[in-house]
């Protein structure tokens, strides 16, 4: 670890807290209904495409918001799914890829609708430019959008009392559109251009090379793509080797513009909730927990990588460039250290390092940083959603042992809450652990695996829990494109998903019927370090006793053995 | 606290025999599948017991080991059904001593209610029922509940209240009503049968103190969810790891999963939840209080508003003498002389604290009456004054106005210093009394409504613990807002009407306030019928006792105050045993997990981090620790834990600190400890 190292960390973590700071202050104006810059510009556009689409915006319950979110999202499955059997027979076809077969195109249209973006194609030798922009550039941003909709009809049920709606889908929809990811988008993908990454129809160049061989060098409308792949946490990479590549991430510039992108909108959520529920300060203790979630995951890492490999040393390398493997040189360890923590804390799933060729303890973050919920800050809107059915629980206990019923926000915890809680919280253990262990003991699933001993069962689990975390990335080493494992694949992602937004928005339309209780002295306040400790505690305490048996059988043995240096 | 019962020593022989029987009874899986915890435990103890039968005819060599993993297994169960067990044979204790006053007794059953004649026939009191008349007179027992329709007597209400001073009982206004089993002391009452056999106060007291009529309370059940849901997580957990294990070639027999199985789920408060509850009640009970419902010791917890009656509460009820203010060119002294002569045969309280006040402040001593040549002038409802005439000396106190028309003046003529006096304490809501002596003023005496001395402080800690105090009271908003400030109150609601108090009420349960009041009048029944947590006063009317949640035996109305301190107490000994409980599970993963796979991956011998002795050592220790937390836990369930009145996050902190870090510690001791035994042993 160096000076140099951590310096960009806490450097760039600062940027991206202000970036959220002034971001979710302007998200809670944009959802509350007050005058912002961008009103002048997107008001008119907004108002026509509401016109245009004709539905109604009245306040809904949360089954009529559920309703429509679930509505919209099988529309939208269906037309990606579609788009992908016909690409064959589409237009925007320049390297001329032929019809996606039945399960891939079931897995990925799943991965995009629930901004899981898992990818077990390659972008490049498998999908056409228009099925890129019309199909997944274009689920970027509604699926990102889907989750902030969700995550504001949360915050109401919070904001509100004795309310019967939770706000209308339909509105939340259009409005992140418009007013928060598409600005930001246009905004990053010129930046991105003028870094150097391509923006063009083209499919690709022929380059001779100095060797006088001829390669062909993919790329198209790279840009754009990458700037939502970040912003809303999406993850699906134009290219197959997503940001490790030059033309995604073709410098350390860009790097730190692609952490920043993929952490802002996020880490803005707390704070538009703070800000909408009327206590910035409960929205501050929010992001403080997941930020301490994001600097000691990048702080072992880091560590983890620049201790390296015993073994690898021992035959001579020099100790000092630590684990350099499965890493780009222009990035270094500490911002491998830093994407390869934000993008699984956040369920973005891209990939500036081959997290399989970390080192075990190195890719045991990763894999819990996965486990622990969508919530460290997690995806864009899930992430908050994500972290307050957990704090829900945290406060029903805490509120339990200063003795009385408990409350989050003036809403009293009680057993309805408690029962739909549960309900979504066992939704990840059941996928993640259910599919795996039964992959673990298939055959066929086991050949998939490029690696024995432990690291093959961590490429398992990492794959179902990013998958039912709605995270994307991949560990590699995993051939994932197989029907047993695009099949189980799509289906944890679609559990991961919406078998917890359901219970979630039922919980959201409970505590908006509830009266607001007046905080007093006797309530316990959800603001202060306790509750960042206690949240904190149970985030880790609960994911550790889900996942600590598994882990021990994977990432953990696995760096005993390179202590007593064991290899396969 | 006031006055509480002696509770039944924790474990008495007597109760801990019916326990253990009672806890091989509740074996039943029908009265197990309530709490989802246990029941899952009992079940995998089956299971294991089964394939330890297996074990033994099959000679696999491992019977040895599944047999003592069994039995361990069935122990939980026990120590769990144990603790509800005891708590409940605490109530029944109680319940037995109040069965032995609820002997048959013979009712006078008037034949012809209207006339006056008293006609009565024997009847059984079995077979009394509501709007039956019957006759008690000196010496009967009150055959069953009722209101007295004529007459008025003194009753000893000793059987229910334990409190052997009699009461005084009369028809009309709130204290007509009288409770079957206790006795009428003298004179001669008709009373109105108002309950049904079998549902007499006293039956109902046995029922809830039984248990009988125990459900599952709001909170109890959100917690239950819970730990159900984390129950079904941690079978996720055990049911993957086979076949996560098999990944690697390892197969993990029933036997360790199991185990790992019921380490991890909760067991300690699911084996303790209803012990806690019953406790609770239990508590309030001993405290001579008696909760409707579990679910209103619970809602005591909660409550935010205090609505508390200013007379007996939070004053003593009885304006006293706090101070004589001479006119000028009297001394104090003189006029306290005066004042203790005028007052010697003043029986009112507020002439006893005039008394009192002479002799305590002034030093003065009673002047020996017998030998001097007196006339007491009595007080009168029309003269307003009353006083003492010697042979020179004529001294009267009493109203200022009547004082002032005796001594010939009135308020425009009066000295401006005196009248000064007198509006000073009428302003800050006292009483002035005005004294002559022979048609020349002397002074003033101030009465006050006297705040109760601690009650200022417990106030305080109530503000601590988040909650409003309210005073209610018939005065004048002046007199009011005196006191209110004196006793350090909140909010007032003077001039105070049964309507302005529901209406108080209704007002704060719409900004989602949870309020508790006292009440004992008819008038008092919808207010306290609408309130979270309703007192109602044992000596208080019927309808005042059946709109409560509560009755309070003793009719305390300062006892509210621990009744929330009871309601916090029980749900932070739930909160704090369920951290207790879930930290517990980190070392038990410490244990067990190495010792799963140590066969497999010799490496992980380095999460072994308590060096426990062998694998089967380590499970076998795991388990013996999980079930004996359970006994261990079991006073802490019945006395509740320890409840100070401050904020939340002071309370936090320390629970926290003590049950989650504990939590955290303590198994790590106590399954070495017992590994440790058990290698010594060879057990494992």
């Amino acid at each position: 670890m160096t000076f140099v190292g951590w310096s960009q960390i806490v450097i760039l973590l600062t940027l991206v807290t202000l970036g959220s700071l002034v971001l979710g202050k302007y998200m809670a104006a944009v959802f509350t209904n007050k005058p912002t810059v961008l009103a002048p510009i997107v008001g008119p556009l907004e108002r026509s495409i509401n016109r245009l689409a004709g539905v109604s915006l009245d306040g809904q319950s949360w089954q009529a918001y559920a309703l429509a979110m679930l509505a919209f999202n099988a529309v939208g499955f269906v037309v990606l799914y579609g788009l992908m059997r016909l690409q064959g027979i589409l237009p925007l076809n320049p390297q001329g890829f032929a019809a996606v077969s039945e399960a891939l195109s079931f897995n990925t249209a799943m991965s995009f609708v629930t901004n899981t973006n898992w990818q077990a194609y390659a972008g490049e030798s498998t999908m056409s430019h228009f099925v890129q922009m019309a199909g997944f550039t274009v689920h970027n941003f509604l699926s990102a959008a889907t989750g902030i909709a969700l995550a504001v009809a949360f915050t109401r049920a919070f904001a509100r009392s004795s309310a019967s709606t939770i706000g209308n889908f339909w509105d939340d929809l259009v409005k992140s559109t418009l007013y928060v990811l598409l600005p930001l988008s246009i905004i990053v993908a010129l930046a991105y251009m003028a870094l150097g990454i391509p923006q063009t129809l083209q499919g690709s160049v022929v380059a001779t090379t100095l060797e006088g061989v001829q390669q062909t060098i993919s790329f198209g409308p790279i840009a754009s793509q990458e700037a939502i792949k970040q912003l809303g946490t999406n993850g699906g990479g134009f290219l197959n080797a997503n940001s490790a590549h030059p033309f995604e991430n073709p410098s350390a510039w860009s790097n730190y513009l692609s952490i920043f992108a993929m952490l802002v909108v996020s880490g803005a959520m707390p704070f538009m909730f703070g800000n909408m529920v009327g206590d910035k300060r409960q929205g501050r203790a929010l992001f403080i927990t997941m930020g301490i979630f994001i600097v000691v995951g990048t702080g072992l890492v880091y560590w983890a990588e620049t201790a390296g490999n015993p073994i690898i040393q021992a035959l001579g390398v020099d100790p000092s460039l630590g684990n350099m493997e499965g890493k780009e040189l222009r990035f270094g360890q500490a911002m491998s250290a830093l994407f390869v923590v934000a993008t699984t804390g956040l369920s973005c799933g891209a990939v500036n390092a081959m997290h399989s060729s970390l080192t075990p303890l190195g890719g045991l973050v990763p894999l819990f940083m996965i486990q622990l919920g969508e919530v460290l800050p997690g995806g864009v809107g899930s992430g908050l959603y994500g972290i307050l059915v957990i704090a829900v629980l945290t406060v029903f206990i805490a509120g339990l042992m200063v003795g009385r019923t408990p409350d989050y926000l003036g809403k009293k915890i009680e057993a309805k809450e408690m029962k739909l809680a549960m309900l979504a919280l066992l939704i990840l253990p059941l996928v993640i652990l259910g599919f795996s262990a039964v992959s673990a003991m298939l055959p066929a699933a086991l050949s998939s695996l490029a690696n024995a001993g432990p690291h093959g069962l961590t490429e398992i689990l990492y794959a179902y829990s990013s998958a039912a975390g709605n995270n994307g990335s991949a560990f590699a080493g995993l051939n994932a494109n197989t029907d047993w494992y695009n099949v189980t694949l799509g289906i944890s992602m679609f559990l991961g998903r919406f078998a917890y937004i359901v219970p979630m928005l039922a919980i959201a339309g409970s505590l908006a019927a509830k009266t607001k209780v007046p905080a007093s002295s006797g309530s316990f306040p959800t603001h202060g370090t306790m509750f960042i400790a206690l949240l904190t505690g149970v985030i880790l305490i609960l994911g550790g006793l889900q996942y600590f048996p598994s882990l021990a059988l994977s990432p953990i043995v696995e760096h005993f053995q390179m202590l007593g240096g064991q290899t396969f | 606290m006031t006055h509480e019962t002696t509770a039944p020593a924790l474990f008495n022989g007597a109760i801990l025999f019916q326990a253990i029987k009672d806890a091989l009874a509740k074996l039943n899986p029908k009265t197990l599948a309530r709490n989802p915890v246990i029941f899952v435990t009992e079940v995998v103890a089956a299971l294991v017991t089964a394939f330890w039968l297996r074990d033994l005819f099959g000679q696999t060599g491992t019977a040895w080991f599944s047999g003592q993993i069994a039995a361990w297994l069935w122990f939980t169960v026990l120590f769990a059904n144990f603790a509800e067990a005891v708590a409940e044979g605490r109530g029944k204790a109680q319940a037995e001593a109040l069965r032995r006053t609820r002997t048959d007794t013979m009712a006078k059953r008037l034949i012809i209610p209207e006339s006056n004649d008293r006609v009565f026939s024997m009847v059984s009191a079995s077979k009394l029922y509501p709007g039956d008349l019957v006759l008690v007179e000196t010496g009967d027992v009150i055959p069953a509940d009722g209101e007295i329709v004529e007459g008025i007597a003194s009753v000893n209400e000793s059987a229910i209240t334990g409190e052997s001073a009699p009461v005084i009982r009369e028809s009309g206004g709130d204290r007509s009503a009288v409770t079957g089993g206790t006795t009428v002391l003298s004179d001669l009452i008709k009373v109105k049968i108002t309950a049904a056999p079998g549902n007499t106060f006293i039956d109902r007291m046995i029922a809830l103190v039984e248990g009988a009529e125990r459900k599952k309370t709001p909170n109890e059940l959100a917690l239950s969810i819970l730990l159900a849901g984390l129950t079904l997580i941690f079978l996720i957990a055990v049911v993957t790891l086979w076949g996560l294990a098999g990944y690697s070639g390892t197969t993990l027999s029933i036997t360790v999963l199991v185990a790992l199985l019921v380490t991890l789920i909760p067991t300690t408060i699911g084996g303790l939840l209803s012990a806690i509850g019953i406790a609770g009640m239990d508590r309030l009970i001993r405290f001579n209080v008696i909760a409707t419902s579990g679910r209103a010791v619970e809602a005591a917890g909660d409550v935010d508003t205090l609505l508390l009656d200013k007379t007996g509460t939070i004053t003593y009820g009885n304006r006293l003498a706090t101070a004589f203010i001479p006119v000028s060119g009297v001394t104090e002294k003189q006029l306290a002389e005066a004042i203790l002569m005028a007052s010697l045969s003043d029986e009112t309280p507020e002439g006893r604290s005039i008394v009192a006040l002479c002799k305590g402040s002034h030093g003065l001593v009673e002047p020996g009456m017998a030998g001097k040549n007196s006339e007491i002038i009595a007080f009168s409802a029309s003269t307003r004054i009353s006083g003492i005439d010697f042979a020179t000396r004529k001294i009267r106190k009493g109203a200022v106005d009547a004082i002032l028309k005796y001594a010939g003046l009135d308020a425009k003529n009066a000295p401006s210093e005196f009248m000064q006096t007198v509006e000073r304490i009428s302003r800050t809501g006292g009483t002035p009394l005005g004294v002559a002596e022979n048609g020349t003023l002397l002074g003033v005496i101030h009465l006050k409504d006297v705040v109760k001395p601690d009650i200022k402080e417990r106030f305080n800690a109530l503000r601590a613990m988040g909650i409003r105090t309210v005073m209610v009271t018939g005065d004048n908003p002046i007199t009011a807002a005196t006191i209110a400030s004196e006793a350090g109150v909140d909010d007032f609601i003077a001039e105070a009407t049964p309507e302005d108090k529901l209406a108080y009420i209704r007002e704060e349960q719409k900004s989602g306030r949870m309020i508790a009041m006292c009440g004992d009048g008819t008038n008092d029944a919808p207010a306290l019928a609408q309130a979270d947590v309703g007192v109602a006063m044992q000596s208080g009317t019927q309808a005042a006792r059946e709109a409560g949640n509560m009755v309070d035996l003793d009719s305390n109305p300062t006892k509210l105050i621990e009744i929330v301190e009871i309601g916090k107490q029980l749900l932070m000994t739930r909160g704090s045993l369920t951290t207790f409980s879930i930290a517990n599970d980190v070392a038990k993963y410490f244990a067990i997990i190495p010792a799963l796979f140590v066969a497999t991956y010799p490496q992980l011998n380095a999460l072994n981090v308590m060096h426990l002795a062998s694998p089967q050592s380590a499970i076998l220790s795991a388990i013996i620790f999980n079930a004996l937390i359970i006994i261990a836990l079991i006073p802490l369930a019945l006395k509740g834990i320890s409840y100070r009145p401050v904020g939340a996050s002071a309370l936090l902190r320390r629970n926290l600190l003590i049950y989650g870090l504990g939590g955290l510690v303590v198994p790590f001791i106590g399954i070495k400890a017992i590994d440790l035994i058990v290698a010594s042993l060879h057990l494992a």
